[in-house]
């Protein structure tokens, strides 16, 4: 009261705040409350879609908070450090507490503390304590990695224990948390992660980086040899494959053909198949036939350019195409466009999609035409990610998992065997302590002591 | 026959089995409560054979993949793990009233999937982003999460109705097992369940980087599963820090799997890479 807080003041309360687990309690709420805002509001989309939806007002709050990359605001970046401070601090506190008790050399049991068990499990046994004493220690020594006997007034003790060094494994949870997070920042610091589009047959080395578009260079260039896409009888795609070549000055360093799932990895760079698509072909053959003479002609067609069709039937010219094209809300695929005119000056449009021959009857022409071949010219979309954090947050992921599984399923137990000489016979207790899951720990005193029985 | 027409008589056992736990407990009969035991083992073991078949069919059709792949396939499989790990604890414990909740909760989650016009049983190939044995252990791992979650909720509902006990406690109630039991119980599902999830997003994380190149995207999906991590981390420290202990830990046990329902079934309502189930 009325002191000026001096700096070691001023560190002692920032210290009472951060080891406060209402604090750890409060920002693991509100990211939990907050995260939940990004999967609600979808991210990184344009900002005319933005006011469509919410109208100029909603927007200007939500842009002025960062709402529409929320994962990468200044509140929620200010969250995830304070909660690695908490993290830290917390478990730096708790571990000065507990280093002693863990690193001991010799442990310490005090037989007082086994006497307020409530569990408790005892027998009688035929035998005297001095009969009992060696084959006891042997049976206790093989189930515990420390153990000590002590000679009592009538009798013996025998105190053993394990895992002390499992109460460790919070921090190496905690630690990989904190790992995680270093990754991550690491990853967003010195990585980077963008697409671009490689057309058949060649090669780029300028990158568009995520949600930004800003172009990227890279130290080398990849070049599309080749595509291919195999799809399943539904439609479904299968396998979408691209064989790649790296460059680098001028030599060709790697060759490798990704599939979704088996990138390429180069110097670091990682090159993921991500999608495709088909461009524009050059010219295409098409079936044409005609109602009145059931003649069927083929005619090879440049894109854009007008042909004459056979029998007086007028022009053709095809001069658009879709990678998927939706009539009537069905998708019905890799479609060419075009147009009809007439002798008499009557122009129709006319739709051929590749895989209904068909479907251009619909038409009701004096013919019919479909697509009978054209050469497919693709370009394959690639991920291009860097990112020199990735061992780290493995290292984290390695760590999480052997710290939780230390921390829920192993436990630090201690146990104490009495026997003390009740006349001819010997009684003997047994009593065990866990800093978990207590009940499995009076399973295993029951165990114990129908296994001492059993000897005698 | 076929994988489907087998799991929908399977459904028929998990409900014949969960009718005679509840018969058990009302009516405090040994007969019934053995009958359910098996009844339940024998749809475990249907419900195994239905996968296991599933995964043949699917490399008859020239597909194969493991049975894994869509929203029917992950329930037949969720209803398979509950009761599995349930069969464990009824085992350790030697109490059915549980089996009541729980197995109620398995035959409801395995009827949705066969009974529901919106889910096709049909087996679809598989999408490109699909192929990777990390498919497996993602699904495995995340899947015994959701069973340990999905147990400790039933017996924090069994929680919540004990109420203190006493002698003015009705029959019914006092063959729950005892509130201090059942808190531990709930804290052991909780660190089982928690543990899975664990791996189940790292697992998933691990994939997504050898697949996309990025172990983490907010995905709703991910975004959601990461809420529940939340949750129950802040269940655990309440509990081992604070020592908060039964009701306030069965309300986040329920909370939290409110959660796993959301990140299970809601996020499919919302745009992103899981859309498949």
């Amino acid at each position: 009261m009325g002191k000026k807080p001096t700096s070691s003041g001023l560190f002692t309360e920032l210290r009472i705040f951060f080891i406060s687990i209402k604090l750890t309690v409060f920002i693991l709420i509100t990211l939990a409350a907050t995260s939940i805002i990004g999967t609600l509001i979808p991210q990184n989309k344009s900002d005319e879609s933005y006011i469509h939806e919410y109208g100029n007002f909603l927007y200007r709050i939500f842009k002025a908070i960062n709402i529409f990359d929320m994962y990468h605001s200044w509140w929620f970046q200010f969250l995830i450090i304070l909660l690695a401070v908490n993290i830290i601090v917390c478990s730096i506190d708790r571990l000065a507490a507990i280093w002693k008790i863990i690193f001991i050399k010799i442990p310490v049991f005090k037989i007082s503390r086994f006497h307020k068990l409530k569990d408790k499990e005892a027998f009688s046994s035929k035998r005297s304590p001095d009969a009992l004493i060696d084959i006891y220690e042997k049976l206790i020594a093989r189930r515990f990695a420390y153990h000590t006997v002590e000679k009592t007034d009538n009798g013996f003790c025998i105190f053993a224990e394990k895992g002390r060094w499992t109460r460790l494994g919070v921090y190496i949870v905690h630690s990989s948390i904190v790992l995680l997070l270093a990754g991550s920042l690491i990853g967003s610091f010195l990585g980077f992660e963008g697409y671009v589009n490689i057309p058949e047959g060649s090669a780029k080395n300028v990158i568009f980086l995520r949600n930004t578009m800003v172009p990227h260079e890279l130290d080398f260039s990849i070049q599309c040899d080749d595509f291919n896409v195999s799809f399943y009888e539904t439609g479904a795609p299968k396998e979408f494959r691209s064989s790649l070549t790296i460059i680098e000055n001028g030599t060709p360093v790697r060759k490798k053909d990704i599939i979704v799932n088996d990138p390429l990895r180069y110097n670091g760079v990682n090159i993921f198949q991500s999608n495709y698509g088909a461009d524009t072909p050059k010219e295409i053959v098409l079936a044409i036939f005609s109602n009145s003479s059931s003649m069927e002609y083929k005619k090879t067609v440049r894109i854009g350019e007008k042909i004459d069709l056979p029998e007086g039937m007028g022009e053709l010219v095809i001069n658009n195409f879709m990678n998927n094209y939706k009539f009537k809300g069905h998708a019905i695929g890799q479609s060419f466009f075009g147009s009809i005119t007439s002798d008499k000056g009557e122009t129709q449009n006319i739709v051929l999609p590749v895989q209904y021959p068909q479907f251009d009857k619909m038409r009701r022409g004096n013919a019919y035409i479909s697509v009978a071949d054209f050469k497919h010219s693709y370009y394959t979309g690639l991920q291009v990610t860097k990112d020199p954090g990735v061992p780290v947050v493995y290292t984290g992921f390695i760590l999480m998992i052997l710290g939780c599984f230390v921390t829920f399923f192993m436990s630090h137990q201690s146990i104490c065997v009495e026997v003390m000489k009740k006349g001819k016979t010997s009684s003997v207790i047994v009593s065990g302590i866990a800093n978990k899951n207590k009940p499995g720990m009076r399973i295993k005193v029951k165990k114990i002591l129908q296994q001492l029985e059993k000897t005698g | 026959m076929d994988s489907s027409s087998l799991l929908s008589i399977v459904t028929f056992v998990y409900g014949f089995a969960a009718l005679l736990y509840i018969i058990s407990w009302i009516f405090n009969k040994e007969l019934p409560g053995k009958t359910a035991t098996w009844v339940t083992i024998a749809g475990v073991a249907g419900n195994t054979a239905g996968i296991i078949m599933r995964w043949f069919e699917s490399y008859q059709v020239g597909y194969g993949h493991a049975p894994f792949s869509n929203m029917y396939e992950s329930l037949i499989f969720f209803a398979w793990t509950i009761a599995v790990v349930y069969l464990v604890l009824e085992f350790q414990y030697k109490n059915r009233v549980l089996g009541a909740f729980v197995v109620t909760l398995v035959f409801f989650t395995i009827a949705y999937a066969s009974l529901s016009p919106n889910i096709s049983s049909r087996i679809q190939p598989l999408i490109p982003a699909l192929k990777s044995n990390w498919l497996i252990a993602h699904v495995i791992t995340c899947f015994l999460g959701y069973a340990g979650f999905a147990i400790a909720f039933g017996m924090s509902i069994l929680y919540l109705i004990k109420k203190d006990g006493g002698p003015g406690e009705s029959r019914m109630l006092s063959l729950v097992p005892e509130q201090e039991a059942l808190d531990e119980m709930i804290h052991q599902m909780v660190m089982f369940g928690f543990f899975f999830l664990s791996i189940g997003i790292i697992t998933g994380a691990v994939w997504a980087n050898s697949a996309w190149g990025r172990y983490w995207g907010w995905d709703p999906k991910e975004t959601w599963s990461l809420v529940t991590w939340f949750i129950y981390a802040m269940l655990l420290h309440a509990r081992l820090v604070r020592g908060w202990h039964g009701k306030r830990i069965a309300i986040i046990s329920i909370i939290g799997f409110m959660a796993v329902i959301f990140t299970y079934f809601g996020v499919n309502y919302l745009p992103g890479l899981h859309s498949y189930g």
